[in-house]
């Protein structure tokens, strides 16, 4: 009986292989890495599996030899010790292992997390950051590009090489921004104003979404993150000014009625509208309780980073 | 009139859904049943006397049980449903709002409808018996504790034909789920059903703790005890300190909703993170209520099919102690995204591994057992062997989820779901399985079919597999949890198939389970000595099924595994059985006030749910008439003398 099972087992790791290159490598955003903090996150992602990996294959191997050795066969000779039931040696090992591979787990994790904070890998162009601001709405996302004035609804235009400042909030229920190419996500809650720092090190065009359901059209919240060499960039902003219509009070207020909408660009919008839209959900409140302020590690950006447009009052800040 | 009455049906029955519909004549038709039924047979005293009013902890059991296998019909279902909306893009099987509260309800059923309630009739079955007690502490809260739970469950699992069910997730997070995106009673059926059956669990917490440090039986110290009764009380402990929390914040949402409070609104100084902080302390403790008693179940079986001691008992111990101590330090972890910072991050991040460490500990405790044993692959070990497997994988990705930059990209994707239907599927579930399979001739007097049963167990095992492992690859892939629908263009297509294959392949074991069940009860192979796996611990000493008193004569139990010492003390050939003076045996009564109590909790939910105040008005009433009736009720209990007491032994062929 066993037998018989025992060889499907052996086709099964191969056939899920199979199955799951079906889908085509480069859709395997999490793993291919198009950013810095992407980066830095794979890497860790990468080595963690692997410790995992090698824990959960002893076990196994453990596991199948110990079933397989001990099974009770009338002709089976191994030994058979019914009291047998303690051993120094072996609880030292199982518990100190176990231990040693938290340690070092723990340490890279604690080495990474305060990494991130620091901004690794975004100081190295010598840019200035530039940035943008996204607001989570029902159920759409909405940029606001407080640098060069312009706006944009499900489609996010970015410099490709430059650090990229997201100053996020909502003003919807909790939500989640997400580009899996460029790095790890964060929430986006009404009243609050998040940061998060990422960067595209080569121009393209990266897949994003709400990551934390908002309710009936979550489903829907997919937005573009498209990177582009500066120069176009700079062309990018021009022409959106140039020929989109501006995004009004009433225009904005249409927006954020629940429904679903196309994409859409703007030449301008009313100003401060994130920082009253934030207000709007009792930002107040969160400042007064320093709860807007959420640790920016005092090392952030210490040699290069400089932030020219860092001058908004609501204390934007570094997430991870 | 007839427009009046119109108006209000179409906003109090959920319309619109042909599916819906169809459960509508369902429920109508098996309701009209069950009452054919009982009035043809003449069994409605049958049914107050024995069960209705009964405060026998293994009828209790015996309730809790079907219920949840009830439940884990209808969280199946809802499953099924979910995985055909998504096996291809751009289904339209489902609408948004119908998967919405699909998933939601799947979840909150699957945690608090199935487990806990599966849990709780484990408890009732096995606890007081494997520590030689004749009942638990409070047997009267102990009905309590059932039939609040089954008001409360039948409550929540109303609302998707008469008013439409809860929508914002297994969680309710605000704002979604405050008046502005919820005005609906949706959420107020998931804070009611949930509250009241919520009452039930801490009681339950609070009777087993008491039962397990107080009514062991002579000799029987704490580490001498079973492992599984040291399961339950840590999982007891868990309780206690985590469900006030779960029940004062959702009664705290309850407070916005219909109060107009501000303890988690956008505005007026509410936060609702500090809902997401409070939810998960209740939250995360328990994952390890539900598995820590599952953990035990495995420690029995493993030890009795391996024939041999369990390894390391005192280690094992201290490992659920410590689990259940860490338990409460990594709350955190499941919104590592919520922004709280590099600090905070890192510490919860190291607890929640730190918490791997015990973990990991059993499993060897649980290999070294079977280590030069003697291994039989009964039902209950399959099932063990596979937890195993299964539960490993989970574990070791729910390490690697606790690394918190890693998990900035795991967060909220499938990757989590895989990983937490690993543990409790593979934990919780298989565990439970295992105990139900074990456990079913001391509750029935007849074995469960061993070839239907190893069916269902392989369909399962593989099934799970087919369903959750393409899931991590969809995590890695970018596909976000809770989405209805999804397109072609990431390439989710293929790997989203073949977990819908996955899913129906564990339905198709839950079948052959089905099948198993009234199979067996035919042509069950029966029980006749009470002990058929020649177990270790006190509950194989008595008859099968156990008669309504458990032990005759209250057993001195001063060693671990105290039966296996028992019946080896009895090869020795100088042995000589003790005559022992049989005593009259001090027994609760039954009551109906528990049932009727728990009905009048029902009421007030409902008008709760509604917000029909003068409902909410009858329904406390009752509720505190109801107490007030009981603490009247001063014959309580009786005798059980010494002739029946020797009737039942003798009819179940033993000699006192």
């Amino acid at each position: 009986m066993i037998q018989k099972w025992l060889k499907w087992l052996k086709v099964l790791p191969a056939a899920i292989f199979a199955v799951m290159t079906l889908a085509g490598c480069e859709n395997y955003v999490v793993l291919q890495p198009k950013g810095p903090v992407a980066k830095t996150e794979y890497d860790l992602i990468v080595f963690t599996s692997l410790v995992c990996l090698g824990i959960i294959l002893v076990v196994f191997a453990l596991l199948f030899y110990i079933i397989w050795r001990y099974r009770d066969k009338p002709d089976n000779k191994a030994p058979y010790q019914p009291e047998w039931d303690d051993n120094k040696t072996l609880e030292i090992v199982w518990w100190s292992i176990p231990i040693v591979i938290c340690l070092i787990l723990g340490y890279s994790t604690a080495k990474t997390t305060y990494a991130l904070a620091k901004g690794t890998g975004l100081h190295d162009s010598n840019k200035q950051a530039v940035t943008i601001q996204a607001t989570s709405l029902d159920w759409k996302w909405l940029f606001t590009y407080p640098d060069d004035k312009v706006a944009s609804v499900n489609e996010v235009v970015i410099p490709a090489g430059v650090p990229v400042k997201f100053e996020l909030t909502s003003d919807a229920p909790m939500n989640s921004f997400w580009v899996p190419s460029l790095g790890g996500q964060i929430y986006t809650m009404p009243g609050m104003s998040m940061g998060l720092y990422l960067k595209a090190d080569k121009p393209g065009v990266y897949y994003g979404s709400g990551a934390n359901f908002s309710g009936e059209g979550f489903a829907h919240m997919k937005f573009k993150v498209i990177a582009k060499p500066e120069n176009e960039y700079k062309q990018w902003v021009a022409q959106v000014k140039k020929s989109s219509p501006a995004l009004t009070e009433k225009g904005y207020e249409t927006l954020s009625k629940p429904g679903l909408t196309d994409k859409a660009f703007y030449s301008s919008y009313p100003n401060g509208l994130f920082e009253k839209i934030v207000k709007k959900n009792g930002g107040d409140f969160y400042k007064m309780h320093h709860m807007d302020t959420y640790k920016t590690h005092p090392d952030f950006g210490k040699d290069s980073m400089k932030d020219e447009n860092g001058g908004s009052d609501m204390n934007m800040d570094m997430s991870h | 009139m007839w427009e009046k009455i119109k108006d209000f049906s179409s906003g109090f029955f959920v319309t619109g859904e042909p599916m819906i519909y169809g459960a509508d004549v369902a429920i109508v038709l098996v309701s009209l049943a069950i009452v054919y039924v009982l009035t043809r047979y003449k069994k409605w005293g049958w049914l107050w006397r024995e069960w209705l009013t009964t405060v026998d902890h293994k009828k209790i059991g015996i309730m809790y049980i079907i219920a949840a296998l009830l439940m884990l019909f209808r969280g199946g279902v809802d499953a099924l449903l979910m995985r055909t909306q998504l096996a291809l893009p751009g289904l339209h099987f489902l609408d948004s709002n119908h998967y919405n509260e699909i998933f939601t309800t799947h979840g909150t059923i699957m945690i608090l409808f199935m487990a806990m309630p599966l849990m709780f009739g484990l408890f009732n079955i096995a606890v007081p018996l494997q520590i030689g007690a004749r009942d638990v502490a409070y047997p009267f809260l102990n009905a309590v504790s059932f039939w609040m739970f089954f008001f409360g469950a039948l409550l929540f699992n109303l609302s998707f034909v008469i008013g439409g069910s809860p929508n914002a997730g297994w969680l309710s997070y605000p704002p979604l789920s405050e008046i502005p995106y919820s005005s609906g009673p949706g959420q107020n059926f998931y804070v009611w059903g949930i509250n009241i059956s919520g009452i039930g669990s801490t009681a339950t917490g609070i009777n087993f703790l008491v039962t397990i440090l107080k009514m062991r039986a002579p000799g029987m110290k704490l580490m001498k005890m079973p492992l599984f009764t040291w399961s339950v009380l840590a999982s007891c402990i868990l309780i206690i300190f985590s469900f006030p929390v779960f029940t004062a914040t959702l009664a705290m949402l309850y407070i916005d909703r219909f109060l107009g409070g501000h303890f988690f609104t956008m505005t007026g100084a509410g936060n609702p993170m500090m809902y997401i902080n409070l939810i998960w302390m209740w939250g995360h403790p328990e994952v390890y209520i539900v598995v820590l008693p599952a953990f035990g179940i495995f420690s029995e079986v493993v030890a009795t099919f391996s024939k041999k001691k369990i390894f390391g008992y005192k280690s094992m111990v201290f490992s659920l102690i410590l689990i259940s101590v860490i338990s409460y330090f990594t709350w955190a972890h499941h919104f590592f995204t919520m922004g709280a910072g590099a600090d905070v991050n890192t510490f919860f991040a190291i607890a929640t591994m730190a918490i791997a460490i015990p973990t990991g500990v059993k499993i060897f405790n649980w290999l070294f057992t079977m280590y030069k044993g003697r291994i039989e692959f009964s039902q209950p070990m399959l099932w063990t062997i596979g937890f195993i497997v299964c539960f490993v994988i989970g574990g070791a990705t729910g390490v690697m989820l606790s690394i918190a930059p890693a998990d900035y990209q795991y967060h909220n994707s499938y990757f989590l779901i895989a990983h937490f239907h690993n543990t409790l599927i593979g934990g919780v579930v298989f565990g439970y399985l295992a105990g139900l399979i074990y456990w079913w001739p001391k509750m029935f007097g007849f074995k469960l079919n061993d070839r239907l049963g190893k069916w269902a167990f392989w369909f399962w095992n593989i099934g799970f597999y087919v369903c959750f492992l393409p899931q991590y690859a969809l995590g890695f892939m970018g596909m976000t949890r809770r989405l209805y629908t999804y397109g072609w263009d990431r390439g989710w297509a293929s790997l989203n198939f073949v977990s819908t294959i996955g899913a129906f392949l564990m339905g198709i074991g839950f079948i052959f389970q089905a099948v198993q069940i009234i199979y067996s009860i035919k042509h069950g192979e029966k029980d006749t000595t009470g002990d058929p796996w020649n177990g270790r611990t006190l509950e194989w000493s008595i008859p099968s099924p156990a008669p309504h008193y458990n032990f005759a004569v209250v057993p001195y139990a001063p060693e671990q595994d105290a039966w296996w010492e028992m019946k080896k003390k009895m090869q020795d050939p100088d042995y000589k059985k003790e005559k022992v003076e049989l005593e009259p045996i001090h027994m609760p009564k039954n009551t109906g006030i528990p049932f009727i109590m728990s009905f009048f909790w029902f009421i007030a939910g409902f008008g709760f749910t509604f917000e029909w105040v003068w409902m909410i008005v009858v329904g406390l009433i009752g509720v505190a008439a109801t107490m007030f009736a009981r603490s009247f009720q001063y014959d309580d209990d009786y005798y059980i003398p010494v002739e029946e007491i020797k009737e039942t032994e003798s009819a179940m062929g033993r000699v006192v």
